[in-house]
């Protein structure tokens, strides 16, 4: 599968992963070869074989719905880049 | 001081319970080591202070007679745990700085367990990378040299952890293996690394990579010494929905017990075209080996084995993709400003990541995307059924299954770095694994033309971790593998 480098850009995108016009020529190249390669799935015959998405086939373990966590706003920001008061701070997304 | 660092850690448990030796002492020899091999850029960030405040408190439990079963043992930790007010980085630019506010929970059973932090190991970016080169601190170093003298790879991810075990700088470390990250380092750096089954060991305040394939393990020198910090790392754990309800055995009782009637299988498929001619005698040697000792070799078939490398290369970015979401500049992690939000995301994302992971990020959003989704990534996932079937049918008919560990010796720094498949195709005989949520053990088995280490892998069906170590004691019995690398610290020549 050939990945063209507007179809890079697209996915890159998607990934909100800033890519210059050069960079995008060179990961075309790799992308598609590694597609390619991929692509030996193809020659396997796997009709009607439910997808396996997680060895843990058992359903998700249920608990009693307690709080058992909170009131520690001090330890959720201290990591973030920017904040104000007990808030992350982001550039402005409202006009 | 020579003799502390030659202990193993069952050796340095026993002498430590007789007080023949104090923490204090055993710790110190290592924080010098530490220092004297710190050419091989093992420990991104040391915890020396830590260290020794952990050893004092461990000498106050033995006096007390309540020490755990890892009470002063010097550890070292990949740098993909999150230990609470220790710089936790995943060797990755975008988090250089993050100090997390809590601990995994495998790290802290080790510390609960007595066990004494080293330091943080150096390893692949987000844990994606063969050879340790991904990092931003820069490559791990193996201990060992080829004859030329050429600095080679401690393989990856997890390079530091396998490096300074055998190089003498962490009596044990812990690492994590999603494709091989624990048994491929262990093989190049010549010691004993496992991968659990899945869901033995709880994932919790690991930084995630490919969840449905990440799983804790230990480094150590012995077989012994890995049932021993294995049995501490192991069990349930409430925070980690995928962590098995199932009882953790003393797993020391397993090393060492007869493999006398044991079924072992030699897959066929795993005799690759141009496979290394060292790597197909030391496969021979391990089986005949095993045979010596009673067990019956069995020749299996696991027909899906060529696929699973291609399989693994969809799912593992697909989950890493949207595992390295949380990564926005926003909440932790580091910022580059910009006009808008989507532009500071991009921005902070473009600059954070380095180029493999950026690469496996684009693979998996595309495997992920609209009219893709199917042809890629069901695709794999129905790929991954058919492999773990295989194994299935295997274990119906033998107890263990013997393989190489890698298709090669540990290669030189720079060799694969620029050719992202020739890197992928190291992982060919330790993926099926993952992907299967089976537990796999590599042990130390001899040494190439070269003078390299070569190891051999064990698999197992889930949970039985117990027939791992049995099988990987009795090779180790016969191996006699004599740990020397040339670039040790100075008291392990």
């Amino acid at each position: 599968m050939a990945v063209d480098k507007h179809a890079v850009k697209k996915i890159a995108r998607l990934a909100r992963l800033q890519i210059s016009d050069e960079k995008s020529e060179l990961l075309s190249a790799d992308l598609g070869n590694i597609l390619n390669w991929i692509e030996q799935l193809e020659e396997v015959d796997a009709t009607g074989i439910e997808p396996l998405a997680s060895v843990n086939e058992h359903s998700l373990p249920w608990r009693e719905d307690l709080v058992t966590d909170g009131e520690i706003n001090d330890q959720v920001l201290k990591n973030a880049p920017e904040t104000a008061g007990e808030f992350f701070v982001v550039p402005k997304v409202v006009e | 001081m020579s003799d502390l660092l030659k202990m193993t850690a069952t050796q340095a448990a026993s002498s430590l319970l007789k007080k023949e030796i104090s923490s204090v002492e055993l710790t110190n020899a290592y924080i010098d080591a530490m220092e004297t091999t710190s050419a091989l850029n093992n420990y991104v960030t040391p915890t020396i202070e830590i260290a020794k405040k952990m050893a004092e408190n461990s000498d106050k439990t033995f006096a007390a007679g309540s020490a755990g079963p890892l009470a002063g043992l010097p550890i070292g930790v990949k740098d993909l745990f999150c230990t609470k007010d220790t710089q936790t980085t995943a060797c990755s630019g975008i988090l250089k700085g993050f100090t997390p506010t809590y601990e995994s929970t495998v790290t802290s059973q080790i510390w609960q367990s007595g066990g004494v932090m080293l330091g943080k190991l150096n390893c692949d970016e987000f844990a994606m990378g063969s050879s340790n080169e991904t990092s931003i601190f820069g490559p791990a170093v193996n201990p060992w040299s080829a004859k030329d003298g050429a600095a080679l790879s401690a393989g990856g991810s997890s390079g530091g952890s396998a490096s300074s075990v055998a190089a003498g700088s962490a009596l044990m470390s812990v690492g994590t293996d999603t494709g091989g990250s624990i048994r491929q380092p262990a093989a190049f750096c010549g010691v004993v690394g496992l991968k659990p089954t899945y869901g033995r060991c709880s994932r919790w305040g690991i930084i995630a990579f490919a969840s449905s394939l990440d799983q804790a393990g230990p480094f150590t020198r012995t077989v012994g010494d890995s049932a021993l910090i294995f049995s501490a790392m192991a069990g349930h754990d409430s925070k980690d929905s995928t962590s098995a309800s199932v009882g953790v055995p003393n797993f020391s009782d397993a090393v060492n017990s007869s493999v006398e009637g044991m079924r072992i299988g030699i897959p066929g498929e795993y005799h690759m075209d141009g496979m290394d001619d060292e790597i197909t005698r030391i496969w021979k040697q391990g089986r005949s080996w095993l045979e010596q000792a009673g067990a019956t070799i069995v020749d299996i078939s696991l027909p899906h084995t060529k696929y699973a490398l291609p399989c693994y290369y969809i799912i593992a970015p697909a989950e890493a993709s949207s595992n390295l979401a949380r990564y926005d500049g926003v909440r932790y992690g580091n910022r580059v400003d910009a006009e808008t939000l989507d532009e500071m995301y991009e921005a902070t994302r473009a600059a954070g990541f380095g180029e493999e992971v950026q690469r496996r990020i684009l693979i998996g959003t595309y495997a992920l995307s609209a009219g893709y989704y199917d042809a890629y990534y069901l695709k794999a996932q129905q790929v991954r059924r058919l492999i773990k079937q295989d194994f299935d049918l295997a274990f119906n008919n033998v107890d263990a299954i013997l393989t190489p560990t890698t298709p090669t010796a540990a290669f030189e720094l720079g060799a694969k770095i620029s050719d992202p498949i020739t890197m992928y195709l190291n992982d060919i005989f330790t993926v099926p694994a993952n992907l299967a949520g089976i537990p796999g053990i590599s042990v130390p088995a001899g040494l190439s033309k070269q003078g390299l280490p070569l190891g051999l892998q064990l698999l197992a069906a889930p949970f039985r971790e117990d027939r791992l170590f049995s099988v990987a004691s009795a090779i180790e019995t016969q191996a006699q593998f004599l740990l020397a690398p040339a670039r040790s610290a100075g008291e392990l020549l």
